[in-house]
């Protein structure tokens, strides 16, 4: 079934577009990612213009976020607190990433700036829960306890001036910390389309040494704020968020959520964290070897 | 009706003006299939059905064969061409060149090859053929730059669907009717379009006429792309709320259950 698309001004398969929201949903709902890392490469990928790509996925994030957020809130896992720091970060985050993805696009380096941070960042990030995932399996198969991880912040956090305290996280830290790592996952959430959840939970354990009990619940929470921030500087600025695009995403993807969250509960963690780290590295794979080999397009029209 | 009625008494009028001048060049009548295309929810493209007759003093046959070239030209537009190139090892956009009047579609169909119809000069000077495109280059440093990057939008944009080149597209019937089928892709751009015809006869091009076709978003398609251009903010706010409602939803749903 063949559907217009008004903003990207392209046709495409309505059914592969669902279907593709559905197989996103499907992994965010088992791993509790916002999957905005798939869906954008995804639709590049199918043709659609970058741009659009990042900004319709940005919306489908918030979709994606909601349930998981609102299930979080009514059970107490979110950290109000921290929350609404790395929320403010995030705003000022997505304002500067609109600066510099007008920027950017001017000099004609947008796509490049993209693939490039994937690849660094999914790259790097991957890597350490791969080899995290791997230690923990090793461990239960020799049916060791699982290795206890020393939770405390970085010390880089320690020095930042004034303190707060964060009870429900546990943490006696300075905001600007929570704050500064909001802006970056804002300045990320803008360029790539991504909720950030990825940067997001890994940044609060290791860097932070957030409580785990709230690590997730406060994510989806920065996420579902951030990516509605999103949508609306994306909307005000590059006009790209395609409605029909965003909605045919959101209806595969929202019910993918729920059939994946069930489905994550019948296998163990320490599986689905070493699938994760798989996924998140092939998809840095496939996009370093798109840098290096010569593109099917040399010319493109701005 | 109103339209198909003035049309009818352009058609007569320019059938007895070109009675009149029974010692004058051939005419030209054209007319297209529709004056107006709408890209709508399902729209995958169209076919656009350029037809006409040719109009000779006299009514008599001249000897020669004469031939006819239809064009389709989209809406002229200042862009910016981008060109890959490797640095260090990845490919990165490293030349570019601006082009201030490049059509966004541009298809030509003709009785038979343009260069075997007219010369080189003629050519250029009516735009017949992708290579005959002025676009109006600025910042570029020589014309073997100009003509890569050219070279490079050209195979672009055919691939794409919106240049086109079928220099059999043309047929004519019985040598005053004459028809061409013109495909035009779903990633058109909007805008106001020309369709002219030329007729042409030993290398000289002896009848030019012309009908506009529009090609606009209609329905739902328009308003949203209208919305998105003019109310950003009301528009993204429909979309956070189409996305909160649509998750909020899911959840409730599967909740009950």
């Amino acid at each position: 079934m063949d559907l217009y698309l008004p903003v990207a001004n392209l046709s495409v398969n309505a059914l592969v577009i669902v279907l593709l929201g559905g197989g996103v949903g499907f992994l965010s709902g088992m791993f509790g990612v916002g999957g905005g890392f798939l869906t954008t490469p995804l639709l590049i990928f199918y043709g659609i213009p970058p741009t659009v790509a990042a900004a319709s996925a940005a919306t489908q994030v918030t979709g994606a976020s909601v349930s998981g957020a609102m299930a979080y809130l009514e059970r107490d896992g979110v950290d109000l607190r921290m929350g609404s720091v790395l929320v403010t970060g995030g705003m000022i985050g997505s304002l500067i990433g609109a600066g510099l993805f007008e920027l950017l696009t001017a000099w004609g380096q947008i796509d490049t700036v993209i693939s490039i941070l994937y690849v660094a960042l999914m790259g790097s990030v991957g890597t350490i829960m791969g080899r995290e995932a791997l230690g923990a399996l090793r461990a239960m198969r020799e049916g060791l306890p699982p290795p206890a991880r020393k939770r405390r912040h970085h010390p880089m956090v320690a020095n930042l001036p004034l303190r707060w305290r964060f009870y429900r996280s546990g943490l006696y830290i300075s905001p600007l910390a929570p704050l500064l790592l909001g802006m970056a996952v804002g300045i990320i959430t803008m360029l790539l389309g991504v909720g950030g959840g990825f940067i997001m939970v890994p940044a609060m354990v290791y860097l932070l040494g957030m409580g785990t009990q709230v690590v997730v619940g406060t994510s989806l929470f920065q996420t579902l704020f951030v990516t509605i921030a999103t949508t609306m500087v994306h909307a005000l600025t590059t006009g790209a968020v395609d409605l029909v695009l965003a909605a045919l995403l959101l209806v595969g993807s929202v019910t993918g959520a729920q059939i994946g969250a069930r489905f994550a509960q019948t296998v163990r963690p320490e599986y689905l964290r070493a699938i994760l780290a798989a996924i998140v590295l092939l998809v840095a794979l496939r996009m370093a070897v798109d840098l290096f080999i010569r593109p099917d397009e040399i010319y493109t029209v701005q | 009706m109103r339209r198909a009625a003035l049309f009818l008494v352009a058609l007569l009028g320019a059938a007895g003006w070109a009675i009149a001048a029974r010692a004058a060049d051939p005419r030209l009548v054209p007319d297209v299939s529709s004056r107006a295309i709408d890209i709508q929810y399902s729209f995958t493209g169209e076919e656009l059905l350029l037809f006409g007759a040719i109009l000779y003093p006299g009514q008599r046959l001249p000897d020669d064969r004469a031939d006819i070239v239809v064009v389709l030209k989209g809406p002229v537009r200042p862009i910016i061409l981008r060109e890959k190139q490797r640095v260090a090892g990845i490919w990165v956009n490293a030349d570019s060149i601006r082009l201030r009047t490049s059509p966004g579609f541009y298809a030509i169909g003709s009785s038979r090859p343009i260069d075997q119809l007219v010369d080189e000069r003629t050519a250029a000077i009516f735009e017949l053929g992708l290579s005959n495109l002025s676009m109006s280059p600025t910042g570029f440093s020589e014309a073997k730059t100009l003509a890569r990057f050219e070279n490079g939008l050209i195979d672009l944009y055919r691939r794409q669907g919106l240049f086109y080149e079928d220099p059999k597209a043309v047929e004519i019937t019985e040598g005053v009717l004459y028809r061409a089928r013109i495909p035009v892709p779903a990633r058109v751009p909007v805008g106001n379009y020309r369709a002219e015809t030329y007729l042409i006869s030993k290398g000289r091009v002896i009848a030019v006429a012309a009908r506009d076709v529009e090609i606009r978003k209609a329905g739902f398609e328009r308003f949203v792309a209208l919305a998105a251009q003019r109310h950003g903010f009301l528009y993204g706010l429909t979309a956070v709320l189409l996305s909160v409602s649509l998750g909020y939803a899911a959840s409730a749903i599967f909740r009950r259950r």
